[in-house]
């Protein structure tokens, strides 16, 4: 990326004629138009939905501190692993990406804000609504939806309960919500970009987002679609995912995975977008491979939308299907890899500090590639036999959901927190925060690999003895992470409340449109755009 | 960029946003409830969330869209507000699409894989002898594997002459908006008219049909998989026929009543233009596919 300069009188010149002062009071947060704001109300929301969904990791790991059946119904249980999937998906890991990039995206490139700032605030506002909708359905006659957040046809048609139309609404809306806030990122770096900004300028985060977008428009309508057939399969007789019908229950598995591959991707470009920006700044080095990141990013989003049968090797598909999805699947590490080398050959031989935002980073690079490399393991066919529906899969996803798009997202916040409050963080707390989640976040989930492949099946409240030890061990390393998770939360009030005054660069290495502005960047970032070189 | 230097422009501070957001609250949950109420006859508070949610969400948009008129005729937004809003319409009318690709990726499955595998094909051979000996692979499925019944309603006739309607209808908003681009307010107003007319006509026939389909043809929504896709698909066509002919009517009020927008400044007249001729072409694959093939 070249160097961004500004001009001094660009964006200091005008403040006073656009008297844009947040209004104070409740008002300020309902009716913002800000992307600042908005960007904050995402990020807290993320954060209490990440504490919801992790009370029911909690509530599944205390149950499965034992075999046997100890503390919740098996019912229960279901609709804990269930309801942790949903949150955590689309409670926390979208809507903190979509916070960053609302915070970040206009003034990343020289924007005022969001290009379409009311559509804005309705994306966020309605997604408190949709969950306050899925968690209440948990306490209606019969419980709330226990078939898996993939919500599996006809575990979801034939034999749920009365909430899956509450289910089938709050999932619409979620729907509603990305997509509006996928248009407004697109619309804005096509539209909003200060001149000079080209294409080959953007930060990867923009880039990054810009795919994201994509994708979200193209396959959330799809999910919408599923959740539609579920609904009518379920209430007015329709069969699309019924054989007595002509239908097919693994018609169901095709329409959900189209949505589910592409929207893992979702919840890991941008991430990637995040330690392309982190890495450079702390090893004092531009980032190595810009362009290939691009192209690296457009390939991974092409080829998601020909990989999703992977999921369902185990359904009886043709053999020319199983191997057309399989090596659609190993090709996609070919961009990853590049990507990896990229953020390691930015590291060789670069003037290096292990800041928060830089540990948390490597470790991201470390344990993404772990579940990366245990996804490839998953999408060799005949080897996915023994591994489907196993903690395998458990202990793959979670490497890249956890210690990828989580770590990544607090990576970010730790990164650009001193930018949005004007406050350095607490160092020292913060790599007591970064160890204690590495160690713990590596009891938790390390071993399900083991106990996976030894055949301990997914979502079963009860299990095999010789699984109990390892268990117990996991169990621990969960109640460890959830609880350094506090540690994290007190960094952040004591960083809101005040510290040490941060600079407008705040990192000696960072360079880019955000780090011009003082921090805390005023409240619209520019009103007129600043110029590019 | 033509406008580098161009100011930026941000609105204000809105309650609509808030308002809408309360608005789809009621209407999900008061969905949620009431299909539960109506598949199990049961007593329920349902319709009356869903129908104060409609009513709200009706108030936001009025609301809203009073706000945004007024901004855009006072001259507050600038070129590239307008085109934000370009672009916006464009991706929106893509989610659409893709809303309807799930639709058809259903009704393809489940012709060309789900079908011919029922009846044993590929390696199904004796799965189909053992739980389906009965069933034969024809499209439309008049006869499901669990042996329900139904007719196949022809493309002849009403289907055709709906088809027609419809594309008839793209034309005359063409026109409208020829006449729109050389100021001819008149010819404009007439062929507006025409369009929602037409639209209005052929939601009735697609109304007529339906009754037509339940009572004479036996073929209703759950009818196996031929009748699933058949409402669905033309289900969710109609709704969005519906939406764009009131997004068109009010176009034409606001034309006739207000003499809104000028041959260089219509970009609402245009965003429900695209938005027509996206349901045209949703119409024209849905003819082929679920009618005539």
């Amino acid at each position: 990326m070249s160097t961004v300069t500004t001009d001094p009188h660009a964006h200091g010149d005008h403040h006073d004629e656009h008297h844009h002062s947040p209004p104070a009071g409740l008002k300020r947060w309902l009716y913002t138009t800000n992307h600042k704001d908005i960007g904050t109300l995402y990020l807290l929301f993320a954060l209490t939905m990440f504490f919801i969904g992790g009370a029911m990791a909690m509530v599944i790991r205390a149950e499965l501190f034992q075999p046997g059946l100890q503390l919740v119904q098996a019912d229960f249980f279901n609709q804990m692993t269930t309801v942790h999937g949903l949150i955590m998906v689309f409670g926390a890991v979208m809507p903190a990406f979509t916070g960053l990039a609302n915070w970040l995206i206009p003034m990343m490139i020289g924007a005022p804000d969001m290009a379409l700032p009311r559509m804005n605030n309705w994306s966020f506002w309605i997604l408190p609504f949709a969950f306050s909708i899925l968690l209440a359905s948990l306490f209606m006659e019969g419980g709330g939806p226990g078939f898996g957040w993939t919500f599996y046809a006809p575990l979801s048609t034939k034999y749920s309960g009365d909430s899956t139309a509450l289910f089938v609404f709050s999932v619409h809306i979620m729907g509603i919500s990305s997509i509006m806030g996928a248009i407004n990122v697109i619309v804005t770096i096509f539209n909003l970009r200060a001149p000079g900004m080209t294409w080959m300028k953007m930060p990867l985060f923009v880039w990054t987002w810009l795919i994201t977008a994509f994708l979200l428009i193209a396959v959330m309508p799809v999910l919408a679609g599923t959740v539609t057939m579920v609904l009518t399969d379920k209430y007015f007789g329709t069969s699309f995912f019924d054989a007595a019908g002509g239908g097919d229950p693994v018609l169901f598995q095709h329409i959900f995975w189209f949505f589910g591959h592409p929207e893992v991707y979702i919840m890991i470009l941008p991430a990637f977008g995040i330690v392309s920006s982190i890495v450079p700044t702390f090893a004092r080095k531009p980032l190595f491979g810009y362009a290939s990141m691009v192209y690296a990013t457009s390939s991974i989003a092409l080829l998601s939308f020909l990989v999703w049968a992977h999921h369902m090797f185990t359904t009886g598909m043709p053999v020319f299907a199983e191997l057309f999805f399989m090596y659609c699947t190993m090709l996609i590490a070919v961009p990853t890899g590049v990507k990896v080398f990229n953020w390691v050959a930015t590291m060789w031989r670069g003037a290096m500090t292990f800041e928060v935002p830089m540990m948390f980073a490597l470790a991201f690079i470390v344990l993404f590639t772990i579940g990366g490399l245990s996804g490839l393991m998953l999408a060799i066919t005949p080897a996915d036999f023994q591994y489907h529906d196993t903690y395998f899969v458990v202990a793959h996803f979670h490497y890249v959901l956890v210690t990828g798009a989580i770590f990544s997202i607090i990576a970010a916040a730790y990164y650009w927190l001193p930018k949005w409050t004007g406050h350095m963080y607490d160092e020292t707390l913060g790599q007591w925060h970064f160890w204690c989640s590495l160690i713990s976040v590596n009891m938790l989930f390390f071993p399900m690999h083991f106990v996976g492949l030894a055949g301990m099946p997914r979502r079963i409240p009860d299990y095999a003895l010789q699984f109990a030890d390892f268990n117990a061990f996991i169990s621990i390393g969960g109640f460890a992470f959830g609880l350094s998770q506090l540690i994290f939360v007190w960094v952040l009030v004591k960083c809101i409340r005040g510290g040490e005054k941060a600079t407008a660069q705040v990192w000696e290495g960072a360079e880019g449109l955000e780090w011009e502005l003082p921090s805390p960047p005023p409240y619209h970032s520019f009103t007129t755009p600043p110029h590019v070189k | 960029m033509s406008n580098a230097y161009e100011k930026y422009y941000v609105p204000e501070q809105s309650p609509w946003p808030f308002v809408g957001a309360v608005a789809l609250f009621l209407i999900a949950f008061g969905a949620g409830h009431l299909v539960n109420e109506v598949t199990r006859d049961k007593e329920g508070y349902g319709s009356y969330l869903l129908m104060a949610g409609v009513a709200i969400l009706i108030f936001m948009l009025v609301g809203w869209f009073r706000n945004v008129i007024d901004e855009s005729m006072t001259g507050l937004y600038s070129k590239q507000m307008d085109r934000s809003f370009r672009q916006g319409m464009s991706w929106f009318i893509f989610s659409e699409v893709m809303f309807f690709f799930a639709f058809f990726g259903a009704l393809f499955y489940a012709r060309l894989i789900a079908m011919p595998w029922l009846d044993g094909a590929s390696n199904n051979a004796m799965t189909a002898e053992i739980l389906w000996p009965e069933f034969v692979a024809h499209w439309p499925m008049i006869k499901t594997p669990g042996g329900t019944e139904t007719t196949a309603m022809p493309w002849q006739g009403l289907p055709l002459y709906n088809t027609i309607i419809l594309l008839t209808s793209s034309v005359t908003l063409q026109f409208a908006h020829t006449a729109m681009e050389q100021n001819k307010r008149g010819q404009l107003k007439l062929m507006l008219l025409l369009t929602v007319l037409l639209g209005a006509t052929f939601l009735t026939l697609q109304g007529y049909e339906y009754v037509h389909a339940y009572q004479d043809l036996g073929l209703k929504l759950d009818s196996g998989i031929y009748g699933n896709t058949f409402f669905l698909l033309t289900g969710f066509h109609g709704m969005h026929v519906t939406l764009g002919a009131i997004f068109l009517l009010v176009i034409f009020l606001r034309i006739l009543l207000k003499n809104h927008f000028t041959a260089h400044h219509h970009f609402a007249f245009q965003a429900a233009a695209w938005y027509w001729h996206f349901v045209d072409v949703v119409w024209l694959c849905l003819f082929v596919f679920v009618y005539v093939l």
